[in-house]
């Protein structure tokens, strides 16, 4: 990263922007929709987070130590994979989970490729879907807001075995009291850090609108009763759909480069988690859409890629 | 002798089938989830490599060249019912632990690898050298990988309970804990090859 002669292709343009400049923004997004998580559920949320944050600095130093590679901590990317990981957990997990899945995220999930800009998968999400499958009661078990850790069904959940009978209404879901995942709850923080991320153009729309529409729609379409009579509102609300769309898909190692791409990529996304959701054994299908169409991604890139000028068909 | 020693260390390290010659990896993901299913695979495929290359390399000059592969199976298939009927009279319960992975050595691409690569071309007291050490080499593969597993994946090591507390990490004993690990091991000895060479 600190290498200092730069060889590119014209026009040599100078901009501030680094890896580190856009991680450490992404961080910053993210910090609000932390701290709602913290606000709803307390101190043990916080705890995950931090752990989660230094097993991902640990692993990610200890392993380039031991490969005799180039240590790239201050560049945040291991940061923010464990910020990530922390906030795709429950709040009330044992600490030594996002302990091991932050380590999961840095060795299976990136440095197993090659580090930084190699891996295939979405570490952080690679480390979630790792956990689920090992330890699934841990990562089920969620609690209600609040400090004295009632445990609590996610919306989802409950709506999946046909148990809901909260009704919440679309401000708290908005606002995120409800049970979930400790960055997941709070949409509305979510979408003032995606905001300053849009503004600052470290995201572009393709991947999220195709995303949110896709699934908006699919889930419009196959209500419980009867076609075209879903509640698409309260869908888009609950689970990890916005933290998903906004921070996880759009990863620029996971995810295509051409706009066209990206919006494939996005519908894509949008279509595998209502499937989850509505058909399939989860209640929440985010995390496995986005892994999928991760998988996708090279040979979506493939079919958009942009013809060379002056080549191919006129 | 030195030849024979060589023939049968190399299936060992050099030529490991299931990390170098990544041969017989459809068995290996499905058997691994336990040490003594291992084991018991370890040694049935090992009786039908040594028992296969002995009789292939024995007819290798009566068998017309075009019709040479059903042959080969045919031989191959033989060692494999000896094996698979030995087992169900004597071990029942690991015949029905490794169910349809027992016939299935048939066509594990080890033997009917080493048949032609090796047991249609080469003396007989070679091929049976070179089908033990296949068959040693793919047994300890086996074995470290179920190892790996059956601690990491529930706790334990052939059947008794390691660490009391311990919470096993599920997804170790699942498919993708056996991709995972044969993917990690097979990285590894690539690595050792890399910096030997």
């Amino acid at each position: 990263m600190e290498n200092k002669l730069i060889v590119a292709a014209a026009p040599h343009l100078h901009a501030r922007e680094s890896t580190a400049r856009i991680m450490w923004s992404v961080s910053l997004a993210l910090l609000p929709a932390g701290a709602a998580g913290v606000y709803f559920f307390g101190y043990a949320a916080l705890a995950v987070i931090i752990v989660s944050i230094a097993a991902a600095m640990v692993s990610e130093w200890l392993l380039q130590k031991l490969t005799r590679r180039q240590t790239t901590l201050s560049d945040g990317s291991a940061f923010l994979t464990g910020l990530l990981l922390a906030y795709n957990l429950p709040p009330g997990v044992p600490l030594w989970i996002p302990a091991i899945g932050a380590f999961f995220a840095i060795a299976v999930g990136k440095q197993i490729f090659g580090g930084l800009g190699q891996n295939i998968f979405n570490p952080a999400l690679a480390a979630r879907a790792f956990l689920m499958a090992s330890w699934p009661a841990y990562m089920t078990s969620f609690r209600a807001p609040g400090f004295d850790a009632v445990t609590s069904a996610t919306p989802l959940s409950a709506l999946k075995e046909g148990r809901l009978q909260q009704v919440y209404s679309y401000l708290d879901l908005f606002l995120g009291n409800k049970a979930g995942c400790i960055g997941e709850v709070c949409v509305a923080a979510l979408l003032a850090g995606a905001l300053f991320l849009l503004l600052r153009g470290y995201i572009t729309w393709h991947i999220p609108a195709a995303y949110l529409l896709t699934a908006g729609i699919m889930h419009y379409i196959f209500g419980p009763s009867g076609i075209f009579s879903g509640d698409w509102l309260f869908y888009l609300l609950s689970g990890g759909l916005v933290l998903g769309a906004f921070y996880m898909a759009t990863d620029y190692v996971t995810s295509p480069l051409t706009a066209k791409g990206q919006l494939i990529y996005g519908a894509g996304c949008g279509l595998l988690t209502v499937v989850i959701r509505l058909w399939g054994g989860y209640p929440e299908g985010t995390c496995y859409a986005i892994l999928m169409m991760n998988a996708a991604a090279p040979l979506i890139d493939r079919y958009t890629r942009r013809r060379i000028y002056g080549t191919g068909k006129v | 002798m030195i030849k024979l020693s060589a023939e049968f260390l190399k299936g060992i390290i050099k030529q490991n089938p299931i990390f170098v010659l990544a041969l017989g990896l459809c068995p290996v993901l499905a058997v691994s989830t336990s040490v003594s299913n291992a084991l018991g695979m370890g040694a049935a495929a090992t009786f039908v490599l040594v028992g296969s290359n002995g009789i292939i390399s024995l007819i290798k000059n009566v068998v017309p060249d075009k019709i040479r592969i059903p042959c080969f199976i045919i031989v191959i298939a033989t060692f494999v019912t000896i094996a698979e009927l030995v087992m169900k009279a004597y071990s029942p319960a690991l015949n029905r632990a490794l169910g349809i992975y027992v016939p299935l050595i048939v066509v594990n691409c080890i033997v009917l690898g080493r048949a032609e690569a090796f047991a249609s071309r080469r003396p007989l007291l070679d091929s049976l050298a070179d089908g033990l050490g296949m068959g040693a080499g793919f047994t300890l593969g086996l074995m470290l990988i179920s190892s790996i597993r059956e601690i990491s994946g529930s706790g334990k090591l052939l059947g008794y309970a390691l660490l009391p507390g311990f919470q096993p990490a599920l997804m170790m004993a699942l498919p993708p804990g056996a991709l995972l690990v044969i993917g990690v091991m097979l990285g590894f000895f690539n690595l050792l090859k890399g910096r030997k060479e």
